[in-house]
C-alpha cells in the first residue's frame, strides 16, 4: 500500500503564496499526473512531496503517516529529475547502487539489486560506463533505474521526458507505462505536455497558479472539463472557445447565439444561466462537421494535411479561427466557403461568465 | 598566404616576445648564480663566462639549505591541507545553503586581503609572542593558512557553484548527508578545481616572504628567509643572492612545471564555458 494525501497544503515564499491550500488523495498504485502551464506550481508541489521544499502549512501523509518533518530519504520516495541528475564521476552501476551504498547494504545484495534493475531497463551492457558516455535515452533509463533500485513506495517524476527528442519521448512514454504495470507502484508524474498526461495517467491533476483546477481521468477532463482553462489545456488540437449569449432556455437545454447571430442548442441546465447572460461555448475540433445546411458559415483560411486527419482553420468572422478536424483525405481547399454544423453525436460544452462549466440539463445515464 | 596564417604568426611572435620579457629576469638570475661575484657585476654584462658552483657551496655554508627547504615544504603543504579541510565545508554551505548574508561574508573575507599585511604586523607579532609561537613552524603555518583561506574559500565556492543543484538534490533523495555529499560528490566532481586551488595555495605559501621574514628566524625560517639573508646592510652579493634564489625557486618551479596542465585547466575552468 502506498498512498499520498495532501490536506490543505500550501507554500509561501515570503509574502507570496504559490500553493494555495491543496487537497488531494493519490491512491495506491495509481499513475497520477500533475499538469499545467509553466509557473502553475506543479514542480513545486512534487518537490514538496519529495521533501526538497518545505511545506508552509497543511499536512502531507504518505501511507497515512504525517511526513511534513521527515527528511527526503526517509520518506520512502524516489525521484527522477528533468536533468537526470546522474553522478557524472560514477559508473552506471555506482549510480544505481549509490543509495544502497549509503544505506550500508552488503555488497552482494547491492549488486544483485543493481543487476535486477539494470535488467528491467536493459542497461546490463552499460553498467561500467560513465554517464558522459551514454545517449540521452540511456541516461534517462539510468535515472529511472536509480529510482527502481531503492524500491520506493512512490515514484516521483519531474518532467523526465522533456530533454528527449520526439521519437524517443513516445518510446519512453510506452516504457514508463509498462514499468508502472510491472512494478505496480504508485507514481506521481509532472509534465507540461498534455499529451503525456492524457496517454499515461490514471488520473490527471490540472494545476493553475497554485490551485487545483480539476482532478479526473483523462476522458473525464476531456469530455467534462470543469472550466474553460481545463478545456483549453486538455486536447490537441485545442478546443474552440466562442463567446456566446444565452437566448432561450428549456428543460432540455439552452439556446445560445454566436456573435454572427447563429443559434446553437446546448444541453446545459437552463436554471444555471439566465436568458441574456454571456457565456463561452466550447466545441472540440472533431465535434464539427462540414455540412451544406450547417448554421455556421465561413471561409477556409489554413489547411493542414496530417495524413490520418486534416485540420482546417475556418474564418467565421470572430477573433480567432475555428479549428475543425476532418478526415485525412478530405479535399477541402484554402479559400473555399464552407458551412459547419455540430456533429450528431457531439456534445457542445457551455461555460458561464466566470469560465466555470455549466452542468448538463439531463445527467448522463449511470452505468 | 592566408590572413589567418599570417595572424597566427604575428600572434606567435608576440607571445614569445611577452614570454621572453617576463622570463628574462629569471634567466639572468639563473646565469648570475653560476658566475663569480666579479663576473656578476661586470659592465657590460657578460653572457659568456666560466661557470662555477662556488656560490652554492658558500650559500650552503652560510645558511642551512636543507633545513630551510624542509620548513618551506612543511609550511606550504601543511597549511594548504588544513586550509582545504577548513574551506571545503565553508564553501559547501555558502554555495548550497546561502543565506541573505552569504554574499556579504564572502566579500568581507576577501576584504581582509585589501589591507597590506604590514598593517597587522605589530598585533600579530604580539599575539605570537603571547602564544609562544614566535619563530615556530606552527606559528608560520597558522599565519599562512589564515592569509590564504579567503582565496581558497572563494575558489572552492566558485567550483562548487558549478555543480548542478539537482545532483545534490538527487543525492539527498538517495540519503546522502552533507558530509557524504561533500566526500562522495562535490570533491570528486570539483576535483580539477580543488586540485588547482591546492596547487595555487602551495605556490602562494612557498613564495610568501613578508611573514616569514618578520616572524621567523633560525628555527622555522623558510627559503624566503634564506634568500633575504643575502641582501643585508653589509653588502650586496649578487652572485650569492642569485644562487640562493635559484635554489629556493627551483623546487616550486619543478612542481609548477609538473602540474602546469592541472593548474591551467583549473584556473581557466568556468571561464570558457
Amino acid at each position: 500500500m502506498s498512498t499520498v494525501q495532501l490536506k490543505a497544503v500550501s507554500k509561501q515564499y515570503g509574502a507570496v503564496e504559490v500553493m494555495k491550500g491543496l487537497d488531494l488523495s493519490v491512491r495506491d498504485r495509481e499513475f497520477i499526473v500533475f499538469v499545467g502551464p509553466s509557473g502553475c506550481g506543479k514542480s513545486t508541489l512534487l518537490r514538496m512531496i519529495a521533501g526538497l521544499e518545505e511545506i508552509t502549512a497543511g499536512d502531507l501523509f504518505i501511507d497515512g503517516t504525517r511526513v511534513n518533518d521527515v527528511p527526503p530519504d526517509a520518506r520512502g520516495l524516489a525521484m527522477v529529475f528533468q536533468s537526470y541528475a546522474l553522478y557524472p564521476h560514477m559508473t552506471v552501476a555506482s549510480n544505481l547502487g549509490f543509495a544502497l551504498r549509503l544505506a550500508r547494504v552488503p555488497r552482494a545484495e547491492r549488486e544483485a539489486k543493481v543487476r535486477a534493475a539494470a535488467k528491467i531497463l536493459q542497461l546490463e551492457n552499460l553498467l561500467d560506463r560513465k554517464p558522459g558516455q551514454l545517449s540521452g535515452g540511456q541516461r534517462q533509463r539510468v535515472a529511472i533505474g536509480r529510482a527502481i533500485v531503492r524500491q520506493p513506495k512512490v515514484f516521483l517524476f519531474d518532467e523526465p521526458l522533456s530533454n528527449l527528442d520526439a521519437a524517443l519521448r513516445v518510446q519512453m512514454r510506452i516504457e514508463l507505462a509498462r514499468l508502472h504495470r510491472e512494478l505496480s507502484a504508485t507514481m506521481i508524474y509532472v509534465t507540461h505536455d498534455q499529451v503525456e498526461a492524457m496517454t499515461m495517467a490514471d488520473r490527471i491533476v490540472v494545476l493553475r497558479a497554485g490551485v487545483i483546477e480539476q482532478v479526473g481521468t483523462p476522458l473525464e477532463l476531456y469530455n467534462r472539463p470543469a472550466s474553460t482553462f481545463v478545456a483549453g489545456f486538455i486536447g490537441s488540437p485545442k478546443i474552440n472557445l466562442l463567446p456566446v449569449t444565452v437566448t432561450a432556455g428549456s428543460p432540455i437545454g439552452v439556446k445560445v447565439s454566436l456573435p454572427s447571430n447563429v443559434a446553437i442548442a446546448v444541453p446545459a441546465a437552463a436554471d444555471a444561466l439566465p436568458v441574456g447572460a454571456s457565456a463561452t461555448l466550447g466545441l472540440r475540433p472533431e465535434a464539427l462537421v462540414v455540412s451544406s445546411d450547417g448554421p455556421i458559415g465561413g471561409e477556409v483560411s489554413v489547411v493542414e494535411h496530417l495524413g490520418g486527419e486534416t485540420l482546417v482553420y475556418v474564418d467565421i468572422g470572430g477573433a480567432t479561427l475555428m479549428t475543425v478536424k476532418l478526415a485525412g483525405n478530405d479535399p477541402v481547399r484554402v479559400g473555399e466557403k464552407v458551412r459547419l454544423a455540430v456533429g450528431p453525436t457531439a456534445v457542445p460544452l457551455l461555460f458561464n461568465a466566470e469560465g466555470r462549466a455549466v452542468r448538463a440539463a439531463i445527467q448522463p445515464a449511470m452505468q | 598566404m592566408r590572413p589567418s596564417t599570417r595572424w597566427l604568426i604575428v600572434r606567435t611572435i608576440l607571445g614569445w616576445l611577452v614570454a621572453l620579457v617576463m622570463a628574462f629576469p629569471v634567466f639572468w638570475m639563473a646565469l648570475a648564480a653560476f658566475k663569480t661575484e666579479l663576473d656578476a657585476i661586470a659592465s657590460p654584462p657578460l653572457l659568456f663566462f666560466t661557470p662555477t658552483l662556488e656560490n652554492f657551496a658558500e650559500m650552503n655554508e652560510r645558511v642551512d639549505y636543507i633545513a630551510h627547504a624542509w620548513n618551506s615544504i612543511a609550511v606550504a603543504f601543511f597549511s594548504t591541507a588544513v586550509a582545504i579541510l577548513v574551506a571545503a565545508p565553508a564553501a559547501y554551505s555558502m554555495a548550497f545553503h546561502p543565506t541573505r548574508r552569504t554574499k556579504d561574508i564572502l566579500l568581507w573575507m576577501l576584504s581582509t586581503k585589501f589591507m597590506p599585511a604590514v598593517g597587522v604586523l605589530v598585533p600579530i607579532y604580539l599575539i605570537l609572542i603571547w602564544a609562544g609561537l614566535l619563530d615556530t613552524r606552527t606559528g608560520l603555518i597558522i599565519i599562512t593558512l589564515m592569509a590564504n583561506l579567503p582565496l581558497i574559500i572563494w575558489m572552492l565556492y566558485s567550483y562548487f557553484k558549478e555543480v548542478p543543484g539537482e545532483i545534490l538534490e538527487a543525492s539527498r533523495m538517495d540519503g546522502a548527508k552533507p558530509l557524504q555529499q561533500l566526500v562522495h560528490l562535490l570533491i570528486p566532481m570539483a576535483a580539477p578545481g580543488v586540485a588547482s586551488t591546492a596547487l595555487l595555495a602551495i605556490i602562494l605559501s612557498w613564495n610568501e616572504s613578508f611573514w616569514c621574514i618578520n616572524v621567523t628566524a633560525v628555527n622555522s625560517g623558510t627559503l624566503a628567509l634564506a634568500i633575504a639573508s643575502f641582501s643585508n646592510p653589509e653588502g650586496f652579493f649578487w652572485a650569492k643572492l642569485s644562487a640562493a634564489s635559484l635554489a629556493s625557486i627551483a623546487p616550486i618551479m619543478v612542481f609548477g612545471w609538473l602540474t602546469q596542465r592541472q593548474l591551467v585547466r583549473g584556473l581557466t575552468f568556468g571561464a570558457v564555458k
